[in-house]
């Protein structure tokens, strides 16, 4: 994107129909680092990676619990996102107190989403620079939700957000039709790929990363560096024998299939668990 | 009457001025409501009296009414704060079809709502004066609680307003049992109103029972119950009393 004579603010139309300063701050979304969400019918994971301005200073929190039903994973100003998390946990401890009841997640996001709304049409205003996934349960099942600078909100069953986060969505665009009905340990492990992706060479260890589950008779919590580590080291000797793999898989189809099923055998010879994933 | 000029401003709590802006005695007023849970729903009975003091004046006010799709609310008390009630009532259910998406409120919601209305109007000193009964299910959960004027709010398998409370919650604590036909759900309720047109001045015979179940809210046509009034004991009570009364 350039500048251009209509981007000074943001209740100026461009000829073309556009909103400049609400696609700009659709960019500060896509500069922040990753954060992803993936669902099955009874669970919402989200997972995001941590970074931290130098060595020496701790990470920024970027997963929050909202309610013991709704968690949000941000990605872009982080300052922005504390204000919104801080504006859906009072929305959802107000809904709580008058009707005794958890304020069902899809009436949350249209909240969210007209609150964005507000200041894409307030010239004292600017949009809010920060993408929301938002992850929660209701009386029809588990929900991911992604709510945008624009105002715009969308159900998603899996999605990325964030720099770097097209790799992740490649994945999870290959997977996400197991998502539905996968586990829910299945569900931690695939967004540790996905998070693995967005790393690109990096290794994923448990410090880099942030995961967060919420499902049916389990309240929204973040997962401790150890169980998370724990996770990753289950799966990484899998995954290194995966890599090979990976290619041929790309290539070519059904052939790709069979290639890898010898060399698992081999590798169960040399007393490797087989990938379950 | 005002006879001293009155140093304080017109809203202030302290000024004789300011009691006609709250309740302080309710004038047309319903009698008690029952109600129980049985095996597919809810049961609820109310007579149709509106009282005016010791005047049955009003004998077709319909005491009960469904809110939304999975709730019954009877009240008993001041009938124009029962109408105001289901005014809120009615704005909340709009506001939650407007969402317009797979949620809606359920009794427990409602009866939660309503407990938060009674009890700031409380704390107000500017109560609604009822006694409120919120029955319902969602889901197949059924759900059966009750407000009082003064927030009082709680859940049970049966409850009762006002005479009700003394008189049908002893029965029920007898006979109530889980999974009641509907049968003998009416039958239950039936006895207890019997005992209430006998025993409580303010009850007319005219009443109305409410089901409501998954597929919804019925509301019976008034009808009335049969009394006996040739009880031996009744005949000439003034014979063998003492003095002129």
């Amino acid at each position: 994107m350039f500048r251009n004579q209509y981007d000074t603010d943001v209740t100026t139309w461009s000829p073309a129909g556009r909103l400049f300063q609400v696609e700009y701050a659709m960019e500060a979304v896509k500069q922040g680092s990753a954060a992803i969400g993936l669902r099955s019918k009874t669970h919402v994971v989200l997972g995001c990676v941590n970074k931290a301005n130098s060595e020496l200073s701790s990470h920024q929190k970027k997963i929050f619990k909202v309610d013991d039903h709704i968690g949000v994973a941000i990605a872009g100003l982080t300052a922005d996102g504390r204000v919104l998390s801080r504006y859906m946990r009072n929305e959802c401890i107000n809904y709580s107190f008058t009707y005794e009841s958890p304020l069902p997640v899809g009436r949350l996001v249209v909240q969210l989403a007209d609150k964005a709304q507000v200041c894409t049409q307030r010239s004292w205003k600017r949009p809010y620079g920060v993408g929301l996934l938002v992850a929660g349960l209701d009386e029809s099942g588990a929900h991911l939700y992604y709510n945008c600078p624009s105002g715009n909100y969308f159900e998603y069953q899996a999605f990325a957000i964030g720099s770097r986060s097209q790799a992740a969505k490649t994945y999870l665009e290959r997977r996400f039709e197991s998502f539905r009905d996968a586990s829910r340990d299945d569900l931690v492990k695939d967004a540790l790929m996905a998070i693995r992706e967005t790393l690109q060479g990096e290794t994923l260890k448990s410090s880099v990363c942030t995961v967060a589950v919420v499902g049916v008779g389990e309240p929204f919590h973040i997962l401790d560096q150890g169980t998370v580590q724990q996770m990753i080291d289950a799966f990484e000797i899998v995954a290194e024998q995966e890599g090979p793999a990976a290619e041929p898989d790309t290539d070519a189809g059904q052939e790709a299939s069979a290639e890898p099923e010898p060399e698992q055998g081999a590798a169960a010879g040399e007393g490797v668990a087989p990938m379950d994933i | 009457m005002n006879f001293m000029a009155s140093k304080q401003p017109e809203n202030s709590l302290l000024s004789p001025e300011s009691d006609s802006q709250r309740t302080l005695y309710p004038y047309v007023t319903g009698t008690s409501v029952v109600a129980l849970k049985y095996k597919d729903g809810i049961l609820m009975a109310a007579d149709m009296g509106g009282s005016y003091g010791s005047t049955l004046r009003y004998k077709s006010v319909e005491r009960m009414k469904p809110i939304g799709k999975h709730s019954l609310l009877g009240a008993s008390g001041e009938i124009s704060d029962f109408q105001e009630i289901l005014r809120y009532l009615d704005e909340l259910i709009l506001y939650d079809n407007m969402w317009d998406d797979g949620n809606s409120l359920g009794p427990k919601e409602v009866h939660n709502y309503l407990t938060r209305v009674m009890y700031n109007r409380r704390n107000k000193f500017n109560p609604l004066w009822n006694s409120l009964v919120l029955g319902g299910l969602k889901n197949g959960q059924k759900y059966l609680g009750t407000v009082s004027m003064i927030g009082v709010n709680f859940e049970d398998n049966h409850v009762a307003t006002g005479f009700g409370n003394h008189l049908a919650r002893p029965i029920l604590r007898q006979e109530w049992h889980e999974n009641l036909s509907f049968e003998d759900g009416v039958r239950l309720l039936e006895k207890c109103m019997r005992v209430l047109l006998y025993r409580d001045r303010s009850a007319v015979n005219k009443l109305q029972i409410a089901k409501i179940t998954e597929d919804g809210v019925t509301i019976s046509q008034p009808y009335s119950l049969k009394t006996y009034w040739e009880f031996s004991a009744f005949e000439n009570p003034a014979q063998g009393a003492i003095g002129s009364w």
